[in-house]
């Protein structure tokens, strides 16, 4: 079972809605408890950071999901939800993250001419082999809508996007994931990515 | 790069698709289930779903037919029609769209913009145009491009951009169901004006048309069509491997 983070921020229905289409059992939940006993948990987030990180920490998920990720449970941040697993944040001011991975967001600086926010569909360039991958190729197209993006964490980086600068796309630091474009906005390739996430947490991936 | 996207509008009433023809081995062509699956699998970016029911009973089946659709397809949605106020955002977000997209409402409470980009964010507000030639400029119709309002086009795309809209969406009156071409001035004009993504519609007739809208309109982010998709007269798949060939990069 996949638990599905709830602590108030944004609409889950895509989400679970494409668990469900790819045969994955999903939990929305805050509760300790479930948490503890899923295979694997996803941090799902739209919204603001600041709001979003009050509102995860008042849920009482927090320690929980700390708890578990420490243990070395798949744990995959969606969007605001890969951004929170970051250090900090400099969405309006700066606000510490989880601190799953090293680096920060920040406001995108981007060449003239460039749209904020970088909303549609862009390419992936794949930097290094991700099990979160296991089943994209080189160039597949995913669905970003953001306005902040990750960055001091080249190591961890195992995708990108270009929009005038290489925009973080994909992380992974051992069992922690997490992408900023949205898997379950992205077509076959987003349920692709999905289903690698199912695999790891069958111990399949 | 962005990808440029084409999209296939679907005009949904009493739950099904409205102008649907034959279609290329679908059973029920009017079953806005099965299209969507049809037009996510053959390569379309987002789908835009119109609701041209009044009646209540009518709402009631739109937001079936939407979560139906929403449940088992995995690409952008949004969604129009009867939206003129934020709770109608919330009933529609509530059934799995992802951006809403208002028109008359809008003109009637230009407010309503910012109070649900405010609410939803920007990137969930599309601000639907519908304008017409007028002498040396453009001007905005309401109801369904029925009433004259007196407003400038351009200077509405400006206000609804500055009140929070995410992405406009600008049909052409003029050419709407011509099937002569997009209306490329009316697209530079307001492309020129604003900064946030613009997507045309009205006019396309053939594969040609969305190679011209492309490379004519720099600032265009994607063309949307209903008849000539539905009909099967343009193959999404064939047109992107086109766009492609012309070199206007697309998500094959």
């Amino acid at each position: 079972m996949i638990a599905v983070v709830d602590y108030g921020v944004g609409n889950l229905f895509s989400l679970l809605s494409s668990l469900r289409f790819i045969g994955a059992e999903a939990e929305v939940t805050s509760s300790p408890a479930v948490l503890a006993r899923a295979d694997g948990i996803i941090l799902p987030g739209v919204g603001a950071f600041a709001d979003a990180r009050a509102k995860l920490a008042a849920s009482g998920a927090e320690r929980a999901i700390r708890d578990e990720v420490e243990k070395g449970k798949p744990f995959l941040g969606i969007c605001l939800g890969m951004q929170m697993l970051f250090e900090r944040s400099y969405e309006y001011g700066t606000h510490e993250g989880l601190g799953f991975i090293p680096g920060e967001v920040v406001p995108f600086s981007l060449p003239a001419g460039m749209k904020v926010p970088h909303m549609g569909w862009n390419g992936l360039h794949i930097l290094r082999p991700c099990p979160l991958l296991a089943h994209t190729s080189e160039g597949e197209y995913v669905y970003y809508v953001h306005s902040y993006h990750a960055t001091g964490c080249a190591g961890y980086a195992a995708a990108v996007s270009d929009y005038g600068i290489p925009v973080t796309g994909v992380v992974a630091r051992g069992n922690v994931y997490g992408t900023q474009f949205h898997p379950e906005k992205s077509g076959e390739t987003g349920l692709n990515i999905l289903r690698a996430f199912k695999e790891i947490t069958e111990g399949r991936l | 790069m962005l990808a440029k996207r084409v999209i296939p509008c679907l005009d949904v009433k009493d739950g099904r698709v409205v102008k649907g023809k034959n279609f290329l081995g679908l059973r029920d062509i009017a079953d806005p289930v099965a299209l969507a699956r049809f037009y996510n699998s053959a390569g379309a970016d987002e789908l835009v779903f119109y609701d041209i029911t009044a009646s209540h009973e009518g709402r009631k089946l739109f937001a079936e037919t939407l979560t139906a659709v929403a449940s088992q397809v995995f690409i952008p949605l949004t969604v129009g029609g009867g939206i003129n106020d934020v709770s109608d955002f919330d009933r529609v977000l509530k059934c799995g769209a992802d951006k809403v997209s208002v028109n008359s409402g809008a003109i009637a409470d230009p407010s309503l913009i910012g109070r649900a980009a405010k609410k939803y964010g920007d990137q969930c507000v599309v601000l639907s145009i519908d304008a017409k030639r007028a002498g040396g400029h453009y001007e905005v119709y309401a109801k369904g491009g029925r009433v004259p309002t007196g407003i400038d086009a351009v200077e509405w795309a400006k206000r609804g951009e500055r009140e929070g809209a995410g992405e406009i969406v600008l049909n052409s009156i003029d050419t709407d169901g011509v099937r002569k071409g997009f209306d490329i001035d009316m697209l530079r004009a307001v492309c020129d004006a604003v900064s946030i993504p613009v997507i045309a519609s009205g006019g396309a007739g053939c594969t040609e048309d969305f190679i011209t809208l492309f490379r004519e309109v720099e600032g265009v982010d994607a063309g949307l069509a209903a008849g000539i998709f539905h009909s099967g007269e343009v193959d999404i798949r064939d047109l992107k491997r086109a766009l492609s060939a012309a070199g206007v990069p697309v998500r094959i």
